[in-house]
Formats: structure tokens, C-alpha cells, sequence
């Protein structure tokens, strides 16, 4: 009776882990699909956004090459430079904004520390662009809308608001143990050395978190660089170039090219994210495991 | 949420502009109208200097600028650009006529220059009275090194936040109120109000919510579309990360590593790159079509329509949804579902719990114990999720051809549409306003009414 009762119990299990394992399986291709797809795409020699096939007839290297040496209409080398700066210079900007305001909120007890959360959150329930406009205006008004100091524009707008994302920086700085500050302050350190002795040395996970979200911002935010650049072509960022590949006129010419930039853009960022994901995991659980 | 609560004043100080004024001699007093008078009487003469050049600065500043922004703010300008033939050239020039849009927004600066001024003057005031009494009573004036060095200690907070403040108020703050004055103009291509606008009151909002104009049915049923998605799309995220979560972590299921990198790689692909691509599938001759047809599912010429039909452009755009924000859901709630203890889920199994009851019971009140802060501001999100859906439907199919938004438009893209396409500044800035209150209720309410809140420590 009990054997039976077993055999039919670990038949249960088994079926149902089977059962698992194949929703799983269907599941993964729906998620994978698109991505081999657009792969695919980079590496197909027919031209065309339309194929009546899944699959690539024949397979070449040309549309990677195209992306760089044809530089006629969309001139993406340039636009990889373009963002390559700007995601620099605004990465170490919002890194240092983000970190020095996390440390002052999680830290140091001051009159503006209530408020200036308050004016965050609620600052944060407006839609984000919809003081692009004004933003642009702004720009403008400063002399910053036009030729080479677009650039500078936009790295503006990308770092302007960091300060106000300083919650998951917050949450980690929240878990370096206070005690360890005390101990500094009796042997004499100021709250400067405590910041940039003690408190980074322990927060490589979220710094790292950081850096990389703010790098990644400019390559793929569209939308900002599109209201500020305007039909200023020679400061396009990287999203507006593989944007602009599909539109009516480009896109039976430049299709397969955009998946190949696409497939150049995420392979770095693909790489900083599964990189970037053993410290997500880290920097939510905080500096020091209990 | 302390907006509501009355401020209790935690930083007591005895320096205040009222003991300032009324017990502070008169170097202090004379420190009102000529700032860091006080400060140089009493040995601290680079600050006071500092203090007296950042008055002489406004000053000059208000006088060259700053009252001809001001008293241009009630007008917003009426002097017309005008065609004049000049005869001397043969061509017509323009004459420089007044720029509604540059003077609200000097205007705007300069009164956020004066507020900061004199929150400025408080802080001189104080600082010199402080100075009165430390020398009075024989104690420690610091020098300006002093106080420099103070920067690196005590207040920590000033070297650290300044920078940080300066931009978030000139690249955000400043913005926003800029662009809420514009709801209450009317700034927009309508009868041509580009160049001069003037102030209408609350004309907008009423245009909005008639709803017999045509722009007002379009913002009912937009406003009813953006609810309905918000709301579908946190929950079915929601859920179904939190499912493939549970299912992934569960005990029988091998290779979970695997698994989970099959998921997270869709998200390492950035999100405008696959909803271009998710745009460019579904298209009717798109790889999707091409696939079904070839599969023999639909006829060779046919073609689903993914965003041509109303209904199927609206569960396309959820679908897709769950497709790119499943996985994030499931990176963030992984390491929760691994916080719950495990005994709970013995003992519900020694009781005799089936896997429903166990889940309904324990995994889901944790769940949203836990993460009802994440669910708020993914809600806020998705009420604000430009993206997705500008990216993959644009907003289309547009079924009536009057209004200036289409069936999946949310506030948000309409909003882009009708300021950057159309031109209609005043009523993109008034949904703007009105989202944001939508969102601002929403929050509250949730959040106060949530266990998290109500109940810190329960868990």
C-alpha cells in the first residue's frame, strides 16, 4: 500500500516537473526569439524590411561593415562618438550628484533632508518630459542649442536631475553600519574623509550600479536628444541614428544595418548588465551580510 | 508623506531673524539692508565682503534686467513683429516685436532669483547675529578658513548638495513651473499665438473638460485608456513575474541559472531597440505574419491585425508589455521570494495547505507587505510609460480623424503629440498638470491605505 502510495507520488512530481520544465521551455523561446531574430537580421544579405522568410537565405558581414564606412546619410561612427562622450561626461556627473546626495540623506541629520525628499518624490510623479519643451527653451536662452555645444547640452540634461534618483544609493548607504562612522569620529576624522575613506571603499557594489545606469542613460534615451538636437544631423546620438534607419524613406535601404547597430549597442550593454546583475542583487541586499 | 503632518522644528537655534531683529545691536539690524555689515564688525571680513558682493550683484542685476522682466510678466509682451518694406533694400524686414515665450520665462527665473535671495537675506541675517553673540560673549569667531574648513565636517551637507540642487533646479525645478504657467496662457498654433500669448485664466482646463469639444471627448477616453493600461500592465507584469519567479525557484526545477538568463537577456537588449524591433515583427508583412503564414495558421494573403484594429492594438501593446517588463519583475522579486522564511511554508504544509492555498495564504500577503512601495511607482511608471508606446503603435490606429489622439495614445504620448507635433503648448502643459495630480492622489491613497505603511514591522 505505502510503495504504491510513493511510486504514485513520485510519478506526480515527475510529471509535474515535466510539465514545469516544458512551459519553461516555450516560454524561454518567446522571450529569446525576437532577440535571435534581429541577430539574424544583422547577418542577412537580402535587403529589405519585408522577407517572406524566417530565416536569412544567404548571410553576410556587409551590413556591419555599411554601418561604418558609409557615412553619406547617417553617419554612425560619428554618432558613436557622439554618445561615447556624452555617456562619459554625464556618467562621472550624475555618479558624483547621486552618491554625495545618498550619502548627506542617509547620513547627516539636516533641515533641508525632509523636504528635499518630499520635493523628490514629489517631483517624480510629473511626466518626465513634459518640461522638455522648456528645458529646450532654457537651453536656448543659454546659447547651448546650437553646433558643437548641443553636446553639452545634453550631457546637462542627462545628469541634471541625478540627484533626485538617489534612492537605491540611499537604501545601500542605509546598511553600512553606523558604528563604523562612530569609530572614525572619535579618532578624528571629518565627515569628508568618513565620505570618501570608509563609506566608498564599502560601496563598490552601488557605485558600480551607478556608474553603469548612468552610462547607459544617453544610449538609450531617444527622446531628449531628439527634442534638443532638432535637425542638427552632426550631433545625433546613437538612438536617434537607428531611429531615424527606419523611417519610411531609410528603411527598406538601412533595415538590415539597423539590426546590426542595434546588435553592436547591446552587446556592450548586455555585457554591463549581466555584470551589472550580480550587483543589482548586492547593492538591494546591502554592504554587509548578516 | 510628512507633507500633510505638522513640522515639528527638530534643528533649534537661537541664531533666528526674529531674535536678530529684536535683541541683535545694531550692526546686526544695519546687516539687514547692507548684508555682512555685521559679519566685518565682528572679524569676519571676507565673508561679510562675499555677503555684501552676492547683494551689490542682485541689485545691479535687478536694475539692468530683472524689474523689466517683472513688469513684462502680467502683459507677457504686446508690442507685434511687423513686415516693414524697406524701400532703400527692396526686401521686407521684420521689426523685433516682444517674445511672449522669453518673458515668461526670464520672469519665471527671476522670481525663483528673488526667492533665493531671500532665503539669502535670512541666512546673512542669522550669520550676523551669530557673529554678535560669539564675539559678545568672548567665544570662538570662526575665520573664513574656518568656515571653509567647515565644509568638509559640519556641514558636509552644503559642499555635498549645492551642486547637485543648483541643476535640479535649473534643469527640472525651473522647467516645471515653466511649463505650468504655460497651462494658464494660451501659448499654442491656435489662432496663431506663437510669438505673443497672454494669460487666459483657467480657460484651458475648461476646453479639456467640456466634454463636447472635440478636445475634451479625446481627453476623457484617453484618460480612461491610460487608467485601464496602467492598471493592466503593473498587475499583469506583476503577476506573471511573480508566477515565473515561484516557478523558477521552486525545488523540481533544474537548470535555474539557465532559465533566468534566457529571461534577463531580453532585458540586456535596450528597450528601445527591441520595441523598434517588436514594431518592425508585427507589422501586417512583418516576421510574425510571415511565420503564421508560413506555418498555415492564417490564409497566404491575410494578415492579423496588430495595430490597425482598436482592440488588438490595445492587448498588443499589453502583451508586449508583459514581454519586456517581465523580466525585471522577475530579477526584483527573486531575492524577495528568497527572503520569505521558510518555516511558514513548512508549517502550512504540516497543516495540510495545497500549493493555491499556500501561495494565496503566505507568498502573495508577503509579496505585497513587501513590495506595495515597488508596485506604486511601477504604476507611476506604466501612467507615464512614453516609451512602449510611442515606440511600438505611436499611438495608432486613429479611428477618428478629428481628434488629435489615437486609441492607444496614453496622456503622456498625446501630450508629446500636441506639443511637439501640434504645437499646442497650453494644453500639453494642462495634461501635464492634470496627470500629475491623477498620479499625486493615486500615490497618497495607496500608499496610506497599505499595510507597509500602516504597520511597519509586521513582518
Amino acid at each position: 500500500m505505502k510503495e504504491t502510495r510513493v511510486a504514485s507520488a513520485k510519478r506526480k512530481r515527475f510529471i509535474n516537473n515535466t510539465i514545469v520544465h516544458i512551459v519553461l521551455a516555450i516560454l524561454a523561446v518567446v522571450w529569446v526569439f525576437p532577440i535571435l531574430w534581429v541577430v539574424l537580421t544583422s547577418f542577412r544579405a537580402e535587403k529589405g524590411s519585408y522577407v517572406s522568410t524566417f530565416f536569412p537565405k544567404s548571410y553576410t558581414l556587409a551590413n556591419y561593415a555599411r554601418l561604418f564606412t558609409d557615412t553619406t546619410i547617417l553617419n554612425f561612427p560619428k554618432m558613436f562618438g557622439n554618445t561615447l562622450f556624452i555617456a562619459i561626461c554625464s556618467c562621472i556627473l550624475s555618479t558624483f550628484y547621486v552618491l554625495s546626495v545618498s550619502y548627506c540623506l542617509s547620513r547627516i541629520k539636516f533641515k533641508m533632508r525632509k523636504p528635499y525628499m518630499n520635493m523628490a518624490m514629489v517631483l517624480g510623479l510629473f511626466p518626465g518630459f513634459m518640461s522638455m519643451v522648456a528645458v529646450y527653451f532654457i537651453l536656448k536662452a543659454l546659447g547651448l542649442s546650437e553646433g558643437g555645444l548641443i553636446r553639452l547640452a545634453l550631457i546637462l540634461c542627462y545628469s541634471g536631475g541625478a540627484g533626485l534618483g538617489f534612492q537605491i544609493a540611499k537604501g545601500f548607504f542605509d546598511t553600512v553600519p553606523r558604528a563604523i562612522d562612530e569609530a572614525a569620529l572619535i579618532d578624528g576624522c571629518t565627515r569628508w574623509q568618513i565620505f570618501y575613506k570608509i563609506t566608498l571603499p564599502l560601496s563598490k557594489p552601488v557605485i558600480i550600479y551607478t556608474v553603469l545606469t548612468s552610462f547607459i542613460g544617453p544610449w538609450v534615451d531617444f527622446i531628449f536628444a531628439k527634442v534638443i538636437c532638432r535637425a542638427n544631423a552632426d550631433y545625433y546620438t546613437v538612438a536617434i541614428g537607428l531611429w531615424r534607419m527606419l523611417e519610411k524613406e531609410y528603411i527598406d535601404s538601412w533595415y538590415t544595418c539597423f539590426a546590426a547597430g542595434a546588435v553592436l549597442i547591446s552587446i556592450p550593454i548586455a555585457a554591463l548588465f549581466m555584470f551589472l546583475q550580480r550587483f543589482y542583487v548586492d547593492g538591494m541586499s546591502g554592504a554587509v551580510k548578516g | 508623506m510628512g507633507l500633510f503632518k505638522k513640522r515639528i522644528n527638530d534643528f533649534p537655534t537661537p541664531y533666528t531673524v526674529s531674535a536678530a531683529a529684536t535683541k541683535g545691536g545694531p550692526e546686526t539690524k544695519l546687516s539687514m539692508l547692507v548684508l555682512g555689515a555685521g559679519n566685518i564688525v565682528h572679524k569676519q571680513v571676507i565673508k561679510g565682503l562675499l555677503y555684501l558682493a552676492a547683494e551689490v550683484a542682485y541689485i545691479v542685476f535687478m536694475i539692468t534686467n530683472g524689474f523689466h522682466c517683472l513688469a513684462m510678466l502680467p502683459s507677457l509682451g504686446w508690442v507685434e513683429q511687423e513686415e516693414v518694406w524697406n524701400e532703400a533694400l527692396q526686401i521686407y524686414e521684420y521689426t523685433k516685436g516682444d517674445n511672449s515665450i522669453l518673458i515668461l520665462l526670464y520672469g519665471v527665473a527671476t522670481i525663483l532669483l528673488t526667492l533665493f535671495m531671500v532665503w539669502f537675506w535670512r541666512e546673512c541675517v542669522k550669520s550676523a547675529y551669530a557673529a554678535e553673540c560669539l564675539d559678545k560673549e568672548g567665544r570662538h569667531v570662526n575665520t573664513f578658513k574656518e568656515d571653509l574648513h567647515t565644509l568638509l565636517h559640519e556641514n558636509i551637507q552644503r559642499l555635498l548638495m549645492t551642486p547637485s540642487l543648483i541643476f535640479i533646479f535649473g534643469f527640472t525645478v525651473l522647467p516645471l513651473i515653466f511649463m505650468i504657467c504655460m497651462a494658464f496662457t494660451n501659448y499654442s498654433k491656435i489662432d496663431n499665438h506663437l510669438l505673443l500669448f497672454e494669460w487666459v485664466g483657467l480657460e484651458n482646463f475648461r476646453t479639456l473638460f467640456d466634454s463636447s469639444s472635440i478636445l475634451g471627448s479625446t481627453f476623457w477616453s484617453v484618460l480612461g485608456w491610460t487608467l485601464i493600461w496602467a492598471f493592466f500592465a503593473t498587475f499583469t507584469n506583476y503577476i506573471f513575474g511573480m508566477i515565473l519567479a515561484i516557478v523558477i525557484n521552486r525545488e523540481g526545477t533544474r537548470f535555474k541559472g539557465f532559465w533566468r538568463f534566457c529571461f534577463v537577456l531580453s532585458c540586456a537588449v535596450p528597450s528601445f531597440v527591441s520595441l523598434l524591433i517588436m514594431r518592425t515583427m508585427l507589422q501586417p508583412n512583418g516576421a510574425v505574419n510571415v511565420l503564421l503564414r508560413s506555418l498555415g495558421l492564417i490564409a497566404s494573403d491575410a494578415s492579423l491585425p496588430f495595430f490597425t484594429d482598436p482592440l488588438w492594438a490595445r492587448v498588443t501593446v499589453i502583451v508586449i508589455n508583459i514581454w519586456v517588463g517581465v523580466p525585471y519583475t522577475l530579477l526584483q522579486l527573486t531575492g524577495v521570494l528568497q527572503n520569505i522564511p521558510g518555516e511558514l511554508y513548512e508549517a502550512a504544509r504540516v497543516d495540510g495547505a495545497n500549493p493555491v492555498q499556500i501561495f494565496m495564504k503566505i507568498t502573495l500577503p508577503y509579496m505585497l507587505f513587501i513590495t506595495t512601495p515597488y508596485l506604486i511607482s511601477t504604476f507611476t511608471g506604466n501612467v507615464n510609460n512614453f516609451n512602449i508606446i510611442y515606440l511600438l503603435s505611436g499611438g495608432d490606429p486613429v479611428t477618428d480623424l478629428a481628434s488629435t489622439a489615437g486609441k492607444t495614445d496614453l496622456l503622456v504620448t498625446w501630450l508629446y503629440k500636441l506639443t511637439i507635433d501640434k504645437q499646442y503648448y497650453n494644453i500639453g502643459a494642462v495634461i501635464g498638470i492634470l496627470t500629475f495630480i491623477i498620479l499625486a492622489i493615486g500615490a497618497l491613497l495607496t500608499y496610506r491605505n497599505s499595510k507597509s505603511y500602516k504597520d511597519e514591522e509586521a513582518f
